[in-house]
């Protein structure tokens, strides 16, 4: 017996609902193994888990507002993805992003009722604007987006670090903080007391937005024509490079988006643990949505259910929270593989088949 | 090296009742096909009718649903490229694997079994040689494979299944990149493997080429064998192409239309491409009127690609001037070009004409979705959109399941279809058309020129880029030759002879 790979006609859409599910239902069991390996039940781990995500109204809405930002950054990487423009830059983008909001939520002279839209759209446009230099290097000198994406947010994260350590500094704290933003900034809170912010809602709408153009526009039929064959598109007329740096720019905006809620709604400043990878994360997200902007959603709920339900498993049974960022790195690689199943049937082949 | 011609009683190759499914297609249904030592076997159909797939189950790239493969009378097992090789099958593709940077010696030794980790150059220069003279299929061992011209590396293609021992050679459409005097020269070769008991496929679109070298023919057609004939005097072009098609075909008929004003000129059109500015194109001097075909022959790589993508906007020329139905062009981009009135259906069609990943609905709508009424202010009308893109599929025939499929589902045929049928619906004035009946069947050659016929005497120009005589001596007014980036000749289609324009083709008049 043996077995071989062969091309698809075409892929099932029942594929883009199953293989994720599958994906997801893999890494959960290959991670089972460790869970035993760190000496816990399996189930009894399984089921905290489950609960310190969803298992009251509580838990269930810090989920969702721990997954506003993963849905921006997931977002931000499936429109990117799917001009072919490989942005692994929406950490820097959404630290851009954070930094603006920050800066102009603390400012004094403003009305207070611009202070929101303003921030809403300063910090969509630094993460714009951060997003368009590695946009540039590659239309015009065929830099690698790659490597320029990531290396800049390296460039954000210890440009930032500097500006907290010293002239940025919050005078009343010991630590590397900007001062908070006025009460004014603040995202209004949806469901009182919980932490249910605005940016969670715009989180969603975005979602929806961001699908409509994708799907319903000419731009987004431009952006899918480059990412596919973007010598087809040329020949057809579509300017490319110019698709390709909008393409960019609007990644780069939602990821700034993202920054903007968790200082507006959540953190109220900035410091040095706003974003715990949520721009990289939020290549998996996307990965695992297929670069559908409404799978994002569910896609961003989940990774979010891990990390607010690792704690409560690790309170329960012991299991160490970077359970969680296991979890994250196994689907990814599962979904990587279940891909190829878009692409390929397996056949199995039985070697005695000679009259 | 074949050995026993005189034992010729039983078939050298016979595959029986072979099945191939590819979901719902049945690309091969109970196909029997035989060949003996020292025949040459045309294998003849349209596209989609299971040749390749054959093939490919025969040369080891598909493993058949059912069905068995005898050779020399003993059962194959074919399961990869490397058992059709040990069993002495040789393939030679349309598009070569070689390697570039090698040598001709080199890249005949890839795949050999070494002695140890030394290569044995000294018995392969030996055999090369040998198959070299025996054949007259003569190569420069030390050459680089990157500085052959692309018959030489037909050539070596042969030889290197030859080298490995080939007694079954399969040609897949070796023609469509030679010149009439290079395809003269492979038709020697085959008849000199022939007669050494070397058994020839041999599959091909050119019905006159077919008839000139084959014995025997075998017609497919929707999976199966649908004819075997032998190729006596009585094979006329016209009764193989009805038996490919299933019905008769018809001539295109050209009426004479007077040329009218002059739709797109290129005055003196020089293009260097590259880091080292490399000539493409020189001194490219070229009208195309109102009302007229121009051919453009050449062999591939003359600089063809690029003269239709300066006039598609797609390259810009570094000196030049071009010129559409009068209005100069500065800065051409394609939608520039499209915008003046020039429609382009490039070479690749795959690769630079359709979206093959995405559905059908989007490779047609590539040049046309900016436009009224398919989107306003940048919103797609999808209503529109499916309307168009249906009639479009009822117009042109273009079988599909519907505009949803992905469109590299669609067969080769279908394909260009598609990209003719948005192309015309740019409304151009000219058409530049780069080798669009390159592997189509019969009836969709017939239909593409139908389609040229009528831009034609509609008073439009069509500037037709090809690599095959037959239909430029079929269709065009006027046929220009490149050579090495320059138009070495301008001829008129009805004086002049495909043996001229095949000695300019060659070079003949550019020293």
């Amino acid at each position: 017996m043996q077995f071989r790979l062969e091309t698809r006609v075409r892929s099932p859409a029942w594929m883009n609902l199953v293989l994720p599910v599958a994906a997801v239902s893999i890494t959960l069991v290959i991670c089972s193994g460790l869970i035993a390996a760190a000496g816990a039940d399996v189930f009894a781990a399984y089921g905290a888990l489950f609960k310190g995500a969803f298992g009251n109204r509580f838990n269930f809405i810090e989920t969702l507002v721990k997954a506003a930002p993963l849905i921006f950054t997931g977002l931000a990487v499936a429109v990117a993805f799917r001009a072919k423009f490989w942005n692994i830059g929406a950490e820097g983008q959404l630290l851009a992003g954070a930094m603006a909001a920050a800066f102009i939520g603390a400012r004094e002279g403003l009305p207070a009722w611009s202070l929101v839209p303003l921030m809403i759209a300063g910090g969509a446009a630094a993460g714009g604007i951060w997003a368009s230099v590695p946009a540039l290097l590659k239309v015009r000198f065929k830099v690698d987006d790659v490597v320029a994406t990531l290396m800049l947010n390296f460039v954000m994260f210890y440009g930032m670090m500097a500006l907290l350590s010293g002239p940025w500094k919050d005078s009343l704290s010991g630590y590397p903080d900007s001062p908070d933003i006025r009460m004014d900034a603040e995202f209004p809170i949806l469901l009182e007391p919980t932490r249910l912010h605005l940016g969670v809602l715009l989180a969603g709408v975005g979602a929806l937005l961001v699908w409509l153009l994708m799907t319903r526009t000419t731009f987004g039929f431009a952006i899918r024509a480059v990412g596919e064959n973007a010598r087809a598109a040329a020949h057809g007329g579509i300017p490319v490079n110019r698709v390709v740096f909008f393409t960019a720019v609007l990644s780069g905006g939602l990821a700034g988006l993202a920054g903007v809620g968790e200082v507006a709604g959540l953190h109220f400043q900035v410091m040095a643990t706003l974003s715990p990878g949520y721009g990289y994360t939020g290549i998996v997200i996307a990965m695992l949505a297929r670069l559908n902007p409404i799978g994002v959603i569910p896609s961003a709920i989940f990774f979010a259910a891990i990390a607010t339900g690792a704690e409560t498993m690790s309170r329960a049974t012991g299991v160490p929270v970077f359970f969680a960022d296991v979890i994250q790195g196994a689907s990814l690689i599962c979904m990587l593989v279940a891909l190829l199943f878009t692409q390929y049937r397996v056949r199995v082949q039985t070697l005695a088949r000679n009259a | 090296m074949p050995t026993d011609v005189a034992s010729g009683k039983r078939p050298l190759l016979s595959m029986r009742g072979i099945e191939k499914r590819f979901g719902a297609l049945r690309a091969n249904a109970s196909v029997d096909l035989e060949l003996s030592s020292g025949e040459v076997l045309g294998l003849l159909g349209e596209n989609g009718a299971g040749k390749t797939t054959l093939m490919n189950v025969l040369f080891g790239m598909y493993s058949a649903d059912a069905g068995s493969i005898e050779i020399d009378g003993r059962p194959m097992n074919i399961a990869r490229p490397a058992d059709a090789l040990d069993a002495g099958v040789g393939m030679v593709h349309q598009h070569f694997h070689l390697v570039p940077r090698h040598s001709v010696l080199e890249n005949l030794m890839v795949g050999e079994p070494g002695r140890g980790l030394k290569l044995d150059a000294e018995s392969a220069l030996v055999r090369l040689r040998e198959i070299a003279s025996r054949y007259g299929l003569e190569l420069d061992p030390e050459t680089l494979v990157g500085d052959l011209t692309v018959g030489e590396q037909q050539r070596l293609e042969i030889v290197k299944a030859l080298f490995r021992g080939a007694r079954i050679l399969i040609l897949d459409e070796p023609t469509s990149v030679l010149t009439p005097q290079q395809t003269e020269s492979l038709f020697r070769a085959i008849r000199a493997m022939a007669t050494d008991g070397v058994g020839i496929i041999f599959i091909s679109h050119k019905l006159n080429e077919v008839i000139a070298i084959t014995d025997r023919l075998a017609v497919m057609r929707r999976g199966r064998v649908v004819a075997q004939v032998e190729n006596d005097a009585t094979l006329t072009r016209q009764k193989l192409a009805e038996l490919m098609c299933g019905h008769p075909i018809l001539p295109p008929e050209k009426r004479p239309t007077e040329s009218g004003r002059t739709l797109l000129k290129l005055a003196g059109i020089d293009v260097e491409l590259g880091p080292d500015h490399r000539r493409k194109l020189s001194e490219v001097t070229l009208d195309v009127h109102a009302g007229e075909i121009v051919g453009v022959a050449g062999v591939s790589g003359n600089g063809q690609r690029e003269l239709a993508e300066v006039v598609a906007g797609v390259i810009s020329p570094s000196h030049g001037a071009i010129e559409v139905d009068g209005q100069a062009v500065h800065a051409s981009t394609p939608r520039g070009m499209q915008r003046l009135g020039v429609a382009h259906i490039p070479e690749d069609r795959m690769g630079a004409g359709l979206l093959t990943t995405l559905p059908l609905t989007d490779s047609v709508m590539l040049p046309l979705a900016h436009k009224s009424p398919f989107s306003r202010f940048g919103w797609i009308n999808r209503k529109a959109v499916r309307k168009f893109v249906l009639e479009q599929i009822e117009k042109f025939d273009i079988r599909t399941e519907g505009p949803d499929v992905r469109t590299g589902t669609l067969s080769g045929g279908n394909l260009q279809k598609a990209l003719l049928a948005r192309e015309l619906a740019l409304d151009p004035l000219v058409l530049v058309a780069a080798q669009p009946t390159r592997g189509l069947d019969v009836a969709a050659v017939e239909f593409v020129h139908a389609q040229f016929l009528k831009l034609r005497a509609e008073g439009r120009g069509v500037l037709l880029i090809s690599e095959d005589l037959e239909e430029l001596f079929a269709i065009s007014d006027r046929i220009v030759v490149m050579y090495e980036g320059r138009i070495v000749g301008d001829l008129d289609a009805s004086v002049t002879t495909p043996a001229e324009v095949g000695l300019l083709m060659a070079g003949a008049k550019a020293a």
